[in-house]
């Protein structure tokens, strides 16, 4: 009998992943172009890069250590960014923690403009043209948005625009457990 | 107008096929002649109305009306007429009228060619098509209707996707979903037997033209789509092994494979529930592509708009097709038993090893593609499983099944005797052995282990497939379309190995920048950059790059690659320039413009890879030939004749039962 | 269609038929089709696909070197595209990836430092070819599970087949 009911029944369970898969894709649970970050739990890539605005001014992650900061990467040609800049301005107004920016593959001159026209919701803007510094953290396509703990560990890692909901739910949570943990 | 035209028109076939399962499942089971007849006008009907709706999409393109929401996002009015009409079919919605379309000639050909089939059986086989044909209608109907209007409509379309601006693909999906579809017969046969409980040699012989015709239509399909891969994506490469190359490679090894079980449950009545499995799960890996590339569970090149409504609908679709003839076989298929004998040595075991060994590389495919979907499903991270996966792992069962293919072909039923061809065999294998070493000094540079395995196994199934055509005509005997057929499409197959090794082993590629009147040298050939200059397209502009190719300081040719800029789109694309020939292809491709006239290029030469798709072109015509054999038609002719007495004895309530073969085989041993 | 009143009248006869010079002729006439149909494909042919990678210069001078570069580009994903690697994209990232190879094996890095640098950043999904884990041992093994399933099976039944009594066939009974 099992010889004959054998193939009914893979096909069901084949049948059973698929839906639940595609449910999930509808819930937008799950993102099949969405690459999880390895980098979560481990240090985060240190970098010294100059500054956008000012040329002679290096912005190192060794001077952030020893609290939470977050790294947000972005682009002037890159219409998510723009997508998420209001929400950004309005995180940094909390002054929760510091939003560090990573201007990639960008030309100071607009990355500028952006930052007065629009605002600027950064600590500070680091300048990485080449891309060398995003390769290291692993970054595929802007915006993407980093949390990193006063222990210098990367804790979370957003893909896509920040929206309120994504910050309240996933990163300040995260902020308290780490900083009521430390204390 | 003609859009809602078009649109009734696919409702009423809707209706229709809904009929034609109806009258052809409940009056084969009631036993109703009325029933059973009205079959005959719902299918004529379905295609009629079918047609005119497939008529009214291409009448929206022609004229372009841009008020149709689907003729808005595929066409614009500067696109030249033949690329407005395969636009019909360029994206989602107007594929899937295609596909329908194409369900409806093959429903029509089986009613038009089966006339002398048992009635009720033939009823059943209909109902079956029109459960099909009602699954991706209502499918279409209910989710991605072509004919929606958009309002306010614009001035002008989106354009058709520039890669899609080709001739190829005007041809390509047809034929491909000729084979798609083409597997539901083979299907609705098998269930038909499952229902009807009637399974016998003569079902076989029913089954096979269909299969081989559905398989010829897979394989030029599949070769076309490698073909335009080649060229229209620019990089030169045949087979990437992606999700929608996979999707269609599936149904093919197992389509093949039936067609292999096919011939035993034909010759000797063995092997009947694997063939019923095979015939259900050749359709279902059809069905199951389509939902891989058009729910979006995968990520892959090929841009259908993905939607996961869709994607249960066909999901569901799927599962009730699959999971009622899987029930319907688990509840008939162990009265499937049969006794026969054959030796170890024998045309039904070597058969048998080829149909394990290519459904094993079927499923190596599927495991291989779903894995990623399985590790996401499971929460274990995400992995690629890509081209290096699959070239390495699906050697493992293909190699000796092109190994052993060369000496299978000459086995006999039941036991073979290899006296009669061991001296010509092994004459062969030595020859092909010499050669396949010999070339690759001789030829080439350079000799590797895979590439002797590649080339020996394409020239003995090659001359192997040769030895029975040449000696019946040598000895004047017949030579029947089938054994013509099979030489053939045996011979294709060893010109498809023959490519495939060659060209992997032997390829060149550069990527080089090359000013004006510099030279690049590979091989024999000499490439040297002319200069570039403007070209005006119809719907695109072009810089046109003048390479001449020298071969031994004589001019062969010149190839004019061009980048294009398609205005509608803003799309970008590279127009390669390719001299084909028998022995090899030179390719190039420009790049990027680096100033003072350079240019980036990629030059490639391509050893061989010609064969990659005439062995298939080879292979489809052999199946064709086989299809065509005249004991089909006999077997229609013996029907009909049969159909007729039992008509006139009363009516089809006479149906024959599992072991009525048998009791015709001894009846037949008797006279 | 046509043919099928000779089809009846050839039905039931056996005997070798003077049908070989029939034959004969169509085999001579497929393999003219054939030879045409080789001889009109060498000709030039200019066809259309998209913007993909080309580099400018050769990486490497070293035909090795360049060998292990291209072999390497092509069993990287690039991330951003759909389904392609970062040898045949021309998105930044893919490009950046390729300097990224380039620059570690001019470094002296082995294949082995690329992939693990490149899979610390990006997961395993950046490898087309999935590394040996205990989440792929099974998909590794397919190849050898599936080809002794398969000839485990069919050696049974040959050999349950063999036993049982052999029959002449209805082919051969006619």
């Amino acid at each position: 009998m099992w010889r004959y009911l054998g193939p009914l029944i893979g096909v069901l369970a084949l049948g059973a992943i698929f839906a639940v898969t595609l449910a999930r894709i509808g819930t937008g649970e799950l993102d099949v172009r969405e690459i999880p970050s390895p980098l979560i739990g481990k240090p985060a890539p240190q970098f010294e890069l100059p500054s956008v605005q000012d040329e002679n001014e290096r912005i190192s992650t060794a001077a952030l250590a020893g609290r939470p900061w977050v790294l947000n990467v972005w682009g002037t040609w890159c219409p998510g960014c723009r997508q998420e800049h209001d929400t950004l301005l309005r995180i940094s107004s909390d002054s929760v923690v510091p939003i560090i920016g990573l201007n990639w593959k960008d030309e100071r001159s607009l990355a500028m403009q952006w930052l007065t026209q629009l605002g600027n919701p950064y600590t500070k803007v680091a300048f990485d043209p080449e891309g060398d510094v995003a390769i290291d953290w692993g970054v595929y396509g802007s915006p993407e948005t980093f949390l990193v703990s006063a222990e210098g560990i990367v804790i979370a890692k957003h893909i896509g625009p920040m929206t309120e909901q994504i910050w309240r739910e996933k990163f300040l949570p995260l902020l308290a457990e780490k900083s009521g943990g430390g204390a | 107008m003609i859009p809602e035209l078009g649109h009734f028109a696919l409702i009423l076939a809707f209706l229709l096929a809904i009929a034609q399962s109806f009258f052809g499942l409940a009056g084969a089971h009631v036993g109703r002649e009325s029933w059973i007849k009205a079959t005959n006008p719902a299918v004529t009907g379905g295609f009629v109305f079918v047609s005119v709706s497939l008529a009214c999409l291409a009448w929206a393109f022609a004229v372009d009306n841009f008020s149709v929401e689907y003729v808005a996002n595929n066409s614009n009015s500067a696109l030249p007429m033949l690329f407005k009409i395969s636009a019909v079919w360029g994206a989602h919605e107007g594929s899937l009228l295609l596909w329908i379309w194409i369900q409806a000639v093959w429903t029509l050909g089986v009613a038009a060619l089966t006339g002398g089939l048992d009635p009720t059986f033939r009823a059943r086989v209909l109902g079956v098509l029109g459960i099909v044909s009602v699954g991706f209608m209502s499918f279409t109907l209910a989710t991605s209707n072509p004919f929606e209007r958009l309002l306010p409509s614009p001035a002008d379309g989106a354009d058709l996707n520039p890669l899609l601006q080709d001739w190829a693909l005007s041809i390509h999906p047809p034929m491909l979903y000729m084979g798609y579809v083409g597997t539901s017969v083979a299907f609705a046969f098998a269930v038909a037997a499952l229902i009807g409980g009637r399974f016998d040699a003569e079902w076989a012989k029913w089954t096979r033209p269909w299969t081989l015709a559905a398989w010829l239509s897979l394989t030029i399909g599949i070769a076309l789509g490698s073909w335009w891969a080649y060229y229209e994506l620019g990089w030169g490469g045949w087979w990437f092994w992606d999700p929608v190359e996979n999707a269609s490679f599936m149904p093919w090894l197992v389509s093949t494979a039936l067609i292999h079980s096919l011939a035993v449950t034909e010759k000797r009545g063995l092997f009947k529930s694997w063939t019923l499995l095979l015939a259900i799960f050749a359709f279902s890996l059809s069905i199951l592509g389509t939902f891989l590339v058009r729910s979006g569970v995968l990520v892959s090149v090929h841009a259908f708009a993905s939607d996961p409504a869709r994607g249960m609908f066909i999901l569901g679709m799927l599962l009730f097709f699959i999971a009622g003839s899987l029930l319907l076989y688990a509840w008939r298929a162990p009265l499937l038993k049969s006794e026969h004998g054959f030796e170890v040595f024998s045309r039904e075991a070597f058969l048998l090893v080829n149909n394990g060994l290519l459904v094993a590389a079927a499923g190596l495919i599927l495991v291989g593609t779903l894995w990623p979907l399985f590790m996401d499903a499971f929460e274990l991270g995400k992995i690629s499983v890509g081209p290096p996966y699959f070239n390495a792992v699906f050697l493992v069962p293909t190699i000796p099944l092109i190994l052993l293919l060369g000496i299978g072909m000459h086995s006999s039923w039941k036991r073979t005797r290899f006296q009669n061809v061991k001296v010509p065999l092994l004459v062969l294998a030595a020859l092909s052995l010499v050669a396949a070493i010999l070339v690759p000094l001789v030829v080439y540079s350079g000799l590797k282990a895979l590439t002797v395995v590649g080339f020996f196994a394409a020239f003995f199934i090659m001359a192997s497939a040769l030895v029975e055509p040449v000696s019946r005509l040598r000895h004047k005997q017949t030579l029947s379309r089938s054994v013509l057929g099979m030489s053939l499409a045996h011979f294709g197959l060893g010109m498809f190995v023959m490519g495939v090794t060659g060209l992997e082993s032997y390829k060149i590629e550069r990527d080089i920048s090359l000013g004006p009147g510099e030279t690049h040298v590979i091989d024999d050939y000499e490439f040297k950059f002319v200069g570039t200059r403007p070209v005006t397209g119809p719907n695109y502009e072009a810089i046109e790059g003048i390479v001449e190719i020298r071969e031994d300081g004589e001019l062969l040719t010149t190839l004019r690659p061009q980048k294009r800029l398609y205005q509608v789109r803003g799309d970008m694309m590279t127009e390669a320039g390719i001299r084909i020939g028998p022995d090899r292809d030179l390719f190039v491709a420009l790049g990027e413009d680096l100033g003072l006239g350079r240019w980036s290029m990629r030059i490639q030469y391509k050893p061989l890879v010609r064969y990659i798709w005439l062995g298939a072109l080879v292979m489809a015509i052999g199946g064709g030939l086989a299809a065509l054999d005249r004991r089909y038609r006999i077997i229609a002719d013996d029907a009909a004749k049969k159909a007729d007495q039992a008509l006139s004895g009363g009516g089809p309530t006479g149906r024959p039962v599992p072991g009525a073969a048998s009791t015709s085989t001894a009846a037949q041993r008797g006279a | 269609m046509r043919r099928s009143g000779r089809a009846e009248a050839a039905r039931g006869n056996g005997a070798p038929r003077p049908d070989a010079g029939r034959l004969a002729e169509f085999g001579s006439a497929l393999v003219a089709f054939l030879t045409a149909l080789l001889l009109s494909l060498a000709v030039t042919l200019a066809v259309t696909g998209p913007a993909f990678a080309i580099e400018a210069e050769r990486a490497f001078e070293d035909p090795a070197l360049q060998k292990r570069y291209e072999d390497l580009n092509d069993e990287l994903r690039c991330l951003v595209c759909q389904n392609q690697t970062i040898a045949d994209s021309n998105a930044p990232l893919a490009q950046d990836l390729r300097r990224e190879v380039r620059e570690m094996m001019r470094a002296g890095r082995t294949d082995d430092d690329i992939r693990q640098f490149m899979t610390e950043r990006y997961g395993d999904f950046v490898l087309y070819k999935p590394p040996m884990t205990a989440r792929t041992y099974l998909l590794w093994s397919a190849p050898v599970i599936l080809l002794l399933i398969a000839l485990g099976s069919v050696a049974v039944i040959v050999l349950k087949r063999s036993r049982k009594p052999i029959e002449p066939d209805p082919e051969e009974a006619t």
